[in-house]
Order: structure tokens, then C-alpha cells, then sequence
């Protein structure tokens, strides 16, 4: 069994900060997760042009739900499976919304439309290169309420 | 509206949805010719097909147009196929519509069908890590079901919808498909049943979570001079067909994506995509909500069916749940929705869905739909949103 942890696709987060990585546009200013690197999806921008970012680590749920069932591949699912919630997440400075499976430990009971929420990063499966990792959506303890 | 904006139903046609394990090919055809049947037309007269392709059945589903003009029988007909996802039928009657009014031909089939598999949607075969369908679920275990419930609870936590509405919009439509000869699910069921139901993704339980279903639809469409010289002097006419795009930024979260468009430097537009998309049918066919005698929405989730009520106009953003309350859209209220009842006692059949909301449209229209029939029904709209940005709807009127 290897020892490394690696982001189970890359590109879409650094695992070591954490922080989801986005793009944004050198013309017009919007904001992409996934990162866009080649035109702009804004129809009335013409830019090539982008910057690499680092999205909010803190967000507040816009809504949430779980996984009673397992789903199906290419899902990874533990065996036996364990259910899982799962949150979308706005986050205020990029105006975008993203969804992600909250901490293990936190069912849909822990969870409020408006609660505030932090990236963390955790193990998704292991296969035979290490652990895979993914971003998850985990409650704040002391939330900085606006 | 006048004639050359319009064209003609002249017969629709369905084979039985359910989970009957043959090749999808065989529903096609037998809707197809259930269809001409209905229109009183040979199959040698149609001039143009127009197939909604299936994308779990192998090549003959990529080419469904194809497919089904060689299982009736080449005729040198022309011929489309188109995948929209969800709206794969409505896009396909948009095919064919457009070649009508431009007067490359007369007469068009359209025709979807779907063989589907047990439980959970899923991604086409093998690893596509630049497909967000793929990655929605290897990264996140997102279902479709997954989607549905935030809507769900975010109807809860912005308008106080509680869990006993979204029963009782399943309790409706099962009763509207009681007497639906090609419904799957033909069983009245209590609120207390479906909330005894187990929970799939909460606060969405298994009887309110559409099923995944073997069906086939076909409609005849034909310019208006053709449908008078068949005798048919007051068909259920298609007044308009949208198939929309999102306008940028898209700011509610869709399948198959992780995450929305930003906000962050142009404003989303006044309507929602799924709004949109009527509204640009409505004006079309230069009517409004207030014209409606029935809705065929697409309820993939019984929650799903009272954001459908906001979304087309039936009531303002946050009244769904009284306009249910009321009984308006149970038959015998002000606006019945989907009489057929739905795909909550229908499950989805892909490329056939858009196709059957059509179905039913007319036979609602033409006083046909026994033992579910909106009576003196003359303005129909449907309404269907599915993956990648794609949606539809379609205006029909007698």
C-alpha cells in the first residue's frame, strides 16, 4: 500500500493549503471553478487571458442533502457503504456555488440553508497508488457571522 | 395565429412505458406505428423522420432517426437524430417543425424511445476525467437525486414547503395516472405511504423520486394544408416549441456541474434558466400562464413538480405549495398538472418523455384522455429540463 495522498483528479484543488484552485478572466473579472484557461464564457467577453486563484475557504450552505444509497461507479464506495452528506456552498467574493460532500461525522441533521462552512480535505478512497483525496464541506465551530 | 407559423398534430402515438427489458427499437416502432394509425396516413408518406437518440444502447440509439426509419422500412424518407438530453424529444419535434414551416416537406414522424437500466442513472462507460458527468459522481457520489433534494430543501427553507406537500403532489399524480392506459404505476397511494417510504436523498423519499423506465412516443406532424387535405379540419396545432439555452451566468447549481457560473462580474438575468425557458414559448405563441388549460411538467421529483408551478407562470415565486393546497392543479381545479400523471407514474423514458407530454397534450385537447380528461380543454404547455444546459417546451392549442 503506498503512502502518498493525492487529489483524486487534479487540478481542481491544493490539498495542501486547502483551497479549491479557479481561474479568473484578465478581461472581465469573472470567476471560474473549474478554472477556465482558454476563452471566457462570458458572451460579451472576447479575453484569452486568465489568472490562476485560490477560491473562499468559508462559505454558507444554499442548500444540502444526503446519500441514503450507494451510488453507482465511477463512484468509490466504501465497503460496507456509509452514508454521506453532501452541501452546496456560496461562497460571497466569487458568487458561485459549489458542491462538495460534507465532513465525515456531520449528517443532514448538523446542517442549515445559511450555515457557515469551510473547505477541508479528505480521504475519498485508496487505491493501489495511496490515498485519493477530495475537497469536503465541513461546519465552522465559531462562525464569523456577518 | 396564422397558418404558416403553425403546424398540425395529426396523430400521436405511445407504446406502454414500464420495464419490459427489450431493445429500445421495438417501442419506437411500435409507437411510430400507433401513430400513423392515429393520423390515417401509410408510413410511405412520410417525408421526414426526426429521431430523439438513446446513449445507453449502443450505435442504433446514437442514429435513433435512422434506426427507426430502417425498422419501418426504408422509404428514402430524410431523416435527423438528435441528443438534448432530457428535451432529446422536444428538440427532435423542433427538427421537424422547422423543416414544415420552411416547406422542405409536409409530413414528419418524430419518434424516441428508451430501454433503461435498474436504479441510479449513471455515466456512460469509462474514465472521462474531462466530462463533469463522470466526475459529479467519482468525486462527489452526486445522483440525480442528489440535485432534486437541495431543491427540495431549499424549497423547505425559503418558502416553508414541508414534507406532506411534497407527498401530496405524489399522492395527485398518482391519482391522475390511475386510468392512464400507458402509465407504469397505476396504484392510488396515501400521504402516509409515501412518507413511510424509505429516504434516497433527504428530504426526498423513494415514492417521490421518478423511476427510470422502457417506453416510446411518436407524434405526425404535418403543415396545415396537409392536415385539411386528410380531413382534419381542427387539429391540436403546435403553436411553439422552446428549446432554450441558460443565459450567462447560470447561478443555480444544474446537473451534471459541481459548481454555478460566477456572479461576481455580470449579473444572472431576471428568470432563471428553467423559467426561461417557457417564457420563451409563451412568447412565441403570444400567450401567457393566464391562456393555460392544463401543464405537463417534467416532476422528476414530487418537489421538483412545485418549483415547475413558479417556473411556467402559474403562480408567484413561493406560492407552488398554496396553489397545491387549493387542489388548483388536481383535475377539476383552475390548472391541472401533468393529467397524465407525470413521471411520477410514468418514470423517465429519455428520449420518449418530451414526446409523451406532447401525447398527452393532445389527447387532452381533443377530449380523448379517459378518465383523466380536463374538461373543455384548448391550450396546453409542457415543460421538461434535463443535463448540459438543455430544456424544453412546447405550446399547443385546438
Amino acid at each position: 500500500m503506498g503512502g502518498e495522498m493525492i487529489p483524486a483528479v487534479e487540478g481542481f484543488f491544493d490539498p495542501s493549503i486547502p483551497a479549491l484552485l479557479g481561474s479568473r478572466c484578465l478581461g472581465c473579472a469573472t470567476v471560474f471553478f473549474p478554472a477556465e484557461e482558454t476563452w471566457c464564457r462570458n458572451p460579451r467577453c472576447n479575453s484569452t487571458e486568465f489568472e490562476a486563484i485560490e477560491l473562499s475557504r468559508r462559505g454558507r450552505i444554499w442548500s444540502y442533502t444526503d446519500a441514503q444509497y450507494q451510488p453507482p461507479e465511477p463512484y468509490v464506495a466504501a465497503d460496507p457503504y456509509v452514508p454521506f452528506a453532501l452541501c452546496a456552498v456560496e461562497l460571497a467574493a466569487e458568487g458561485i456555488v459549489v458542491l462538495g460532500q460534507v465532513a465525515p461525522g456531520y449528517g443532514v441533521d448538523d446542517l442549515e440553508v445559511g450555515m457557515e462552512v469551510e473547505l477541508v480535505v479528505d480521504v475519498l478512497y485508496r487505491d493501489d497508488d495511496g490515498d485519493k483525496l477530495v475537497w469536503k464541506w465541513q461546519p465552522v465551530k465559531e462562525s464569523t457571522d456577518a | 395565429m396564422p397558418d404558416d407559423k403553425r403546424v398540425a398534430i395529426l396523430g400521436v402515438g405511445m407504446h406502454p412505458w414500464g420495464k419490459w427489458g427489450r431493445n429500445f427499437v421495438e417501442y419506437g416502432v411500435a409507437a411510430a406505428r400507433a401513430a400513423l394509425d392515429d393520423a390515417g396516413i401509410p408510413w410511405t408518406d412520410v417525408e421526414y423522420v426526426a429521431g430523439a437518440d438513446t446513449i445507453r444502447n449502443g450505435y442504433p440509439g446514437f442514429i435513433a432517426g435512422a434506426t427507426f426509419a430502417q425498422a419501418l422500412g426504408w422509404t428514402g424518407a430524410r431523416v435527423s437524430s438528435c441528443y438534448a438530453a432530457c428535451a432529446s424529444g422536444a428538440a427532435a419535434i423542433a427538427n421537424a417543425r422547422a423543416q414544415i414551416l420552411a416547406g422542405l416537406c409536409e409530413v414528419a414522424l418524430v419518434v424516441g424511445a428508451d430501454t433503461t437500466p435498474k436504479g441510479f442513472f449513471k455515466p456512460v462507460g469509462g474514465e472521462r476525467r474531462d466530462d463533469p458527468d463522470w466526475l459529479r459522481f467519482h468525486l462527489l457520489g452526486a445522483t440525480n437525486p442528489t440535485y432534486f433534494a437541495l431543491y427540495a430543501r431549499r424549497r423547505m427553507a425559503m418558502y416553508g414547503a414541508t414534507e406532506q406537500d411534497f407527498a401530496q403532489v405524489k399522492v395527485k399524480n398518482a391519482l391522475h395516472g390511475l386510468a392512464n392506459p400507458n402509465a407504469r404505476y397505476r396504484k392510488e397511494v396515501t400521504i402516509e405511504e409515501v412518507l413511510a417510504s424509505p429516504v434516497v436523498a433527504d428530504p426526498l423519499r423513494l415514492l417521490e423520486i421518478c423511476a427510470t423506465s422502457d417506453g416510446g412516443a411518436a407524434v405526425i406532424l404535418c403543415s396545415m394544408d396537409y392536415a385539411k387535405r386528410h380531413g382534419a379540419a381542427n387539429p391540436v396545432t403546435v403553436n411553439a416549441v422552446s428549446t432554450v439555452t441558460p443565459t450567462f451566468p447560470n447561478a443555480v447549481i444544474e446537473m451534471p456541474n459541481f459548481a454555478t457560473d460566477s456572479s461576481s462580474s455580470v449579473q444572472p438575468g431576471e428568470r432563471t434558466f428553467k423559467a426561461s425557458i417557457t417564457q420563451a414559448a409563451y412568447e412565441e405563441a403570444g400567450i401567457g400562464p393566464e391562456d393555460l388549460s392544463l401543464a405537463e411538467v417534467y416532476d422528476l421529483s414530487s418537489a421538483l413538480e412545485l418549483d415547475w408551478y413558479e417556473d411556467i407562470g402559474l403562480c408567484a415565486e413561493g406560492d407552488a405549495e398554496k396553489l397545491l393546497r387549493e387542489g388548483a392543479t388536481t383535475i377539476g381545479g383552475r390548472i391541472p398538472v401533468n393529467p397524465s400523471g407525470g413521471l411520477s407514474s410514468f418514470g423517465e423514458a429519455i428520449p420518449a418523455q418530451a414526446i409523451a407530454q406532447v401525447c398527452e397534450s393532445v389527447w387532452q385537447l381533443r377530449g380523448e384522455a379517459t378518465g383523466r380528461q380536463v374538461e373543455g380543454a384548448k391550450v396546453a404547455v409542457t415543460a421538461n429540463q434535463g443535463l448540459f444546459g438543455h430544456g424544453s417546451s412546447v405550446i399547443l392549442a385546438r
